[in-house]
């Protein structure tokens, strides 16, 4: 038994350093840059599982920007393939996948995930293999920046503002366009999301000299009965409420406060973004309810955008396709700024990307942060449809 | 102010009444099951699940009416209770009571994640079944779907304890949750009326999937789970196996949750809840309604 394991390693030594060498002599490295083959780009995306709208929209809209680009000639002569593998909106998934574009498909970037916890799972394997990975919609301040050293990650980008941001939008609208003096704010106990939102309108809205009534706190997934809650808020009598939360319990909450009589604004982040807040809640329930978004699909910036996309995939896209289209419009110029599809001068040209004219508002990267600084919009809930109100550039 | 207070006060306990209904909804079954098998199901909140994705099927795409898609869900559910007697717990009636929890444990988590696979973790809709008329006295209001729900536990509660006290099926019931033997050389068919037990229980489950979907209008794959576990403990507060006790003890505890919350302790709701029910039980190890004595149901 010693004598065969003996051998059996020394076998196992000879036969990795074959492939060692032969790794160096003649795999070619990620991309190689002979024109005729094409340039692979990962999409770590969620194509299944509980944020599937999210991942199967950006999918289509870095299709629609890389057929448009290879329609062109491509970048650099050669034409853009995406790769995409399913990360099936689960963490772990996240991981096997972007492994599996990196070190099978040798992709030269990443563009992935939709979600900010999916797209943390995602951000070891790119940092230790040194691919560039854009983030189209992860909101989370930890993505590109560690929290532990509060040293920028390097190889993480994104194409989307942060939650502080959208917090603080919220905030200034409530006070000079809804007016309001008072609010008062409905946490979900368990969402970082939730709460960072929280506490940045709360910040904000106090600077203006607002008040806020009283905070009641919800846990996502598990509570559908939240009257005790709303009947508290009810005899607080604030302005307005502030709901930052994901579209199912923001569609239960918002109908439970109405049936008890309290037609105040409701007001939330881009958690609320979902065709389904309609069906739960109910056309008129929604009315005088507003949320902050990257974009607005009936916003004139975008017209030519959705009307492109309508035309490919016969569907209207929403945020997080337009979030996606300037995740992959956003690397088509980094690769022809940088004249190269090496991750390191990749990486570069993103981090000093300045003034690129994306369909959800102009971007700028901070090299610090790598978060974008871009506008964001209001979205007013109108009668069963989302509608534009207006654009809110970055302070 | 004072009439505001009143106000405020009154709505809570209408808002924990109408909780509560719910909760005593899903614990007759569970509460019923026990009683004749000594099993705690886990699986009665996932149930209940499929009982609201079926009713959910017959009504948004077969468009049939609310009385018979609640029916058909019923029905579908007393099955799909039988088969999962049959080839999960049956085998194990002899085993011990652990061995039986774990595999009920087993059953809770195949449909979740296997309900989960079929129809997707997306949240799904209900279409307004309940005319969305609303209630107000003095200003307190409630809505039309409140005293659905509240009826609906009330009649399917004394249906339940009418079967099981007064009907030969019900003595034969309450003659194996005594002594399964005993019953068996007395010549009643056991495995017969554990499988009705199930059916039963499960059909119950069904009505509260469907009322639970039509009142809230989301379902998903995982919307038995904490209304399962909340039932349970409803259940436990009541005195298990007591069926007037599962319905006592649905209302208290949503009246609990709704009282708490009503203080403005929301992030204390459950724990107020359950340090609630440890205290019931060091005082009352058998539950508010339970009794010393071996025969329940």
């Amino acid at each position: 038994m010693r004598l065969f394991s003996k051998g059996f390693s020394i076998g196992m030594i000879a036969l990795l350093s074959i492939s060692l060498v032969a790794g160096c002599g003649t795999t070619p490295k990620s991309g190689a840059s002979d024109a005729s083959t094409p340039i692979k780009v990962g999409g770590n995306l969620e194509l299944s599982g509980g944020t599937a709208m999210f991942g199967q929209a950006a999918k289509n809209a870095i299709t629609l920007a890389f057929d448009q680009q290879n329609a062109k000639g491509g970048v650099l002569g050669r034409q853009l393939e995406l790769v995409a593998a399913d990360n099936k909106s689960d963490a772990g998934e996240s991981t096997a996948a972007v492994t599996k574009l990196v070190t099978q498909d040798k992709v030269v970037a990443v563009i992935g995930s939709m979600t900010s916890s999916v797209t943390l799972a995602a951000v070891p394997v790119v940092t230790d293999n040194k691919i560039p990975m854009i983030s189209p919609s992860g909101t989370n301040a930890k993505l590109t920046v560690d929290p532990a050293t509060g040293q920028v990650r390097p190889w993480i980008f994104r194409a989307c503002f942060i939650d502080p941001f959208q917090g603080q939008v919220g905030a200034n609208f409530a006070l000079t366009n809804l007016k309001a003096k008072t609010a008062a704010v409905i946490i979900d106990q368990k969402s970082d999301y939730s709460k960072g939102l929280a506490d940045a309108f709360v910040t904000n809205f106090k600077k203006g000299n607002g008040q806020i009534t009283g905070t009641e706190q919800y846990v996502a997934g598990s509570d559908k009965d939240f009257r005790s809650i709303l009947t508290r808020i009810k005899a607080e009598n604030p302005d307005m409420v502030w709901l930052p939360g994901y579209y199912q319990e923001v569609g239960l909450i918002v109908k439970q406060a109405r049936e008890l009589g309290m037609m105040m604004p409701f007001m939330g982040g881009d958690g609320w973004d979902d065709p389904q807040l309609f069906n739960i809640a109910g056309n008129d329930v929604l009315n005088n309810t507003f949320y902050v978004d990257h974009v607005a699909t009936d916003d004139p910036a975008l017209a030519t955008f959705v009307s492109d996309y309508k035309a490919k995939f016969n569907s209207v896209p929403n945020a997080m396709g337009a979030l996606g289209y300037d995740a992959a419009n956003m690397l088509i110029k980094a690769i022809d700024d940088a004249k190269s599809t090496d991750p390191e001068k990749l990486r570069t040209a993103l981090e000093n990307m300045k003034g690129f004219k994306g369909v959800g508002g102009d971007i700028t990267i901070d090299p610090k942060t790598h978060n974008p600084q871009k506008s964001a919009v209001i979205i007013a809930n109108k009668n069963g449809k989302p509608t534009f109100v207006t654009r809110v550039a970055p302070q | 102010m004072g009439s505001s207070i009143t106000q405020q006060i009154f709505q809570q306990l209408v808002n924990g009444l109408s909780l509560g209904s719910i909760y005593a909804l899903i614990a007759l079954g569970y509460t019923m099951v026990y009683g004749i098998v000594k099993l705690i199901n886990f699986a009665h909140g996932d149930v209940m699940m499929v009982g609201a994705y079926s009713g959910w099927f017959a009504i948004t795409v077969l468009h049939w009416s609310f009385l018979p898609a609640l029916l058909f869900s019923m029905v579908a559910c007393a099955l799909l209770g039988v088969v999962i007697e049959r080839i999960a717990y049956k085998p194990l009636r002899n085993a011990s009571r652990i061995a039986a929890l774990i595999t009920a444990i087993g059953v809770s988590l195949f449909l979740e994640y296997g309900g989960m696979l079929l129809v997707t973790a997306q949240v799904r809709t209900y279409p307004p079944v309940f005319p969305e008329t609303m209630y107000s006295i003095h200003g307190v209001i409630f809505k039309y779907g409140d005293i659905v729900m509240l009826l609906t536990s009330v009649i399917l509660m004394a249906l339940l304890h009418f079967t099981v006290q007064y009907t030969k099926m019900g003595k034969a019931m309450r003659a194996v949750s005594f002594d399964k033997d005993a019953a068996l050389l007395m010549g009643i068919n056991t495995n017969n009326i554990i499988s009705f037990t199930f059916a039963i229980g499960s059909a119950l489950a069904a009505a509260a999937g469907v009322l639970m979907g039509v009142y809230f209008n989301t379902i998903d794959p995982l919307m038995g789970m904490i209304p399962g576990l909340k039932a349970f403990v409803a259940a436990v507060l009541g005195g298990i196996g007591i069926i007037p006790g599962a319905m006592v003890g649905g209302l208290m505890l949503g009246l609990i949750e709704s009282i708490v919350s009503g203080l403005g302790a929301s992030t204390w709701r459950d724990a107020v809840a359950f340090l609630i029910l440890i205290l019931v039980l060091i005082i009352k190890p058998s539950g508010l309604f339970g009794k010393n004595v071996r025969e329940k149901v």
